[in-house]
């Protein structure tokens, strides 16, 4: 059993790398495809005093004249050296706009993950325990509608209640307009990042309390569970030491899975709340026709889910050893 | 399992209601919630397209049910127009969606070892992508408009749907019954109709169902920032982020009410779909 542990992984990882590979090259296809011109997106209004000399001056400068095979050549392998380009929207090298941009979304995003995590196992736990009682509707009903709520409206209706009809927390940005970025003291971050994290926190709760739930079921009808209970322990010392346990790993391996979700939720309630994350990057480059930077996010934020997707898919292993032996049935029919 | 789960529901548990009426129940309104939007659109006709601009940014009240805009536009026509838009994208979207995930599930499970591990590597790579990425990437290739969203929003949402094709196929060419089939004789054309055709209809059916509400919701978060329906049409995307700039100004009708709508929209289809699925499968009997 041990002994095809490094095989799997090792598969996983070449996997994983032609994954990239994949998305690099379909991204990259992508973006050719655009009818936004990189030289018009580049001008902008300028766009009328530039001759069509100075145009394929510029259009030669970029390589834009080169096949799009020669270009891609090019571009991935500057990649692979560390090179990610230019960004023409914010006038940085793409490296530098990613890392400042991962800094202000990395606190909201682990956050949001880690409390959804948290707040979903728990509620699955409690909704599991005693199955078709009123705390199993009312908790089961709350993940169902979540689940079916777009992110960007609850942010809005966060906002609206919150910001504006409250105005206990602000409109809007990762610090008070005005100050300095090294004059923002640790509380004012915190305060502009409240909102923004409750509306990620609430909608990434769903899916977790639900997955737990099932396996909570599950798990108080096991024959263990009946013989604890006949041995007179309390539904909840049944279900904190022999739910919980059992429920705890899989909940873990839906959370690494939904990594993509939570960066689709963050885009939005980004943009919502007018917070400088990676998702408002992505949307301000798509916009602009920035792409370097589009493509840059993509791959960024490919590799991060892809490696959650990884991890997931080796820990289901790792709880369940059925799982393995499964597949190689389906494989091999 | 053993006897002891044979007894075991004897320990305490109620008898249930007639679950199967409540569940016919609530697709019927499910359904009837779609028909109340498509009748409705119909029935508003350009109510809600054209200004009127002596009744701007007005509170809900009895005349204009979910208030007015700011170009005295009644914002329950146009929620209603919005959500016509949504079922539009989300029928042809989750209807191209299906038809992919069809074709790559019996690409896989028929044309050998190498077509089912080219198919793996597409749906783990499709499913390894966050999803808003990819739909900005390909409404961007595509320059954006309703027709990039419906691409993107087909593009991306048949990984769940072959996956769960795959294992059924998988599953019943190796059933006795299959075999037995086989054995008395008859060609794969016959088996494929009178043996795989029942049991994937209803898999397929409620599948694009359930698609809906992924597809809906997609094209409401690409639409609101900005890569999805043309500015010009009353969708949900673009009520909510036209509502954006009035929010801070007290209008907070303007929000509400358009996303409230799309998730009782969202929530129809999720009836409906949990409804066919727990009908249609004889392993969820309800009596």
């Amino acid at each position: 059993m041990s002994s095809h542990w490094p095989i799997l992984v090792a598969t996983r990882i070449v996997r994983l790398a032609f994954l990239l590979a994949a998305v690099a090259v379909v991204a990259f296809t992508l973006a050719k495809l655009s009818p936004v011109d990189p030289v018009n997106a580049y001008l902008g209004p300028a766009i009328a005093k530039v001759g069509p000399e100075q145009r394929e001056l510029i259009a030669r400068k970029w390589g834009l004249d080169q096949p799009a095979t020669v270009q891609f050549g090019k571009w991935f392998h500057n990649v692979l050296s560390g090179d990610l380009g230019t960004s023409r929207t914010f006038n940085a090298p793409v490296a530098d706009v990613l890392a400042k941009r991962v800094q202000a979304s990395l606190p909201l995003m682990g956050m949001a993950w880690l409390l959804s995590g948290i707040l979903g196992f728990t509620l699955g736990v409690v909704a599991g325990a005693r199955p078709d009682t009123w705390t199993d509707r009312i908790i089961r009903t709350y993940a169902y509608v979540l689940a079916s709520t777009p992110t960007f409206w609850l942010a809005i209706v966060l906002l609206v209640v919150f910001s504006v009809g409250l105005s206990l927390t602000p409109v809007c940005c990762a610090a008070p307009i005005g100050v300095l970025p090294e004059d923002v003291t640790l509380l004012e971050r915190l305060h502009h990042l409240i909102l923004p994290l409750i509306a990620l926190t609430v909608l990434g709760v769903a899916q977790i309390t639900l997955h737990t739930r099932a396996k909570m079921v599950e798990i108080m009808q096991s024959d263990f569970a009946l013989y604890a209970r006949a041995q007179g322990a309390s539904l909840a010392d049944v279900a904190v030491r022999h739910g919980a346990r059992n429920a705890a790993l899989p909940a873990i391996t839906v959370l690494f899975a939904s990594l993509g979700e939570l960066f689709g939720g963050s885009i939005l309630t980004e943009q919502v709340f007018a917070y400088p994350g990676l998702g408002q990057a992505a949307v301000q480059a798509g916009i602009s026709g920035d792409v370097p930077l589009l493509l840059a996010v993509a791959l960024c934020l490919t590799l991060v889910v892809s490696v959650g997707n990884t991890i997931a898919d080796i820990l289901y292993r790792v709880v369940d050893p059925r799982i393995g032996a499964v597949h190689d049935l389906e494989a091999r029919p | 399992m053993t006897d002891a789960a044979l007894t075991r529901p004897v320990t305490g548990v109620p008898v249930r209601r007639n679950k199967r009426i409540a569940t016919i129940a609530a697709t019927c309104a499910g359904a009837s919630g779609i028909a109340v939007v498509v009748v409705g659109s119909l029935a508003f006709g350009n109510f809600g397209i054209e200004p009127d601009f002596s009744a701007r940014l007005l509170p809900p009240s009895l005349a204009h049910w979910f208030g007015t805009d700011q170009f005295g536009h009644d914002m329950f026509a146009r929620t209603i127009h919005g959500l016509k838009l949504s079922l539009w994208v989300g029928v042809v979207a989750a209807t191209l969606s299906t038809l992919i995930a069809v074709g790559l599930a019996i690409l896989a499970t028929t044309c050998g070892r190498w077509a089912d591990i080219l198919v793996s590597f597409l749906v783990d790579a499709a499913m390894g992508l966050p999803h808003l990425v990819l739909l900005i990437l390909i409404s961007f290739a595509l320059g954006g408009g309703t027709h990039a969203v419906i691409v993107a929003v087909a593009v991306t949402h048949w990984p769940r749907l072959t996956r769960i094709l795959r294992a059924e196929i998988l599953q019943i060419r190796h059933a006795e019954f299959v075999i037995a089939s086989r054995q008395f004789g008859k060609s794969w054309w016959y088996v494929g109709q009178h043996h795989f055709l029942p049991h994937l209809v209803p898999q397929m059916l409620v599948g694009l169902v359930l698609l809906f509400p992924h597809a809906i919701l997609h094209e409401a978060g690409l639409t609101f920032i900005g890569f999805g329906i043309e500015p010009t049409k009353p969708a949900i995307g673009i009520l909510l982020s036209d509502s954006m700039r009035y929010l801070t100004a007290g209008k907070w009708w303007l929000g509400l009410f358009p996303g409230l709508s799309l998730v009782l929209l969202v929530l129809c289809f999720d009836a409906i779909g949990n409804g066919l699925r727990l009908l249609a499968d004889p392993r969820q009997a309800q009596t």
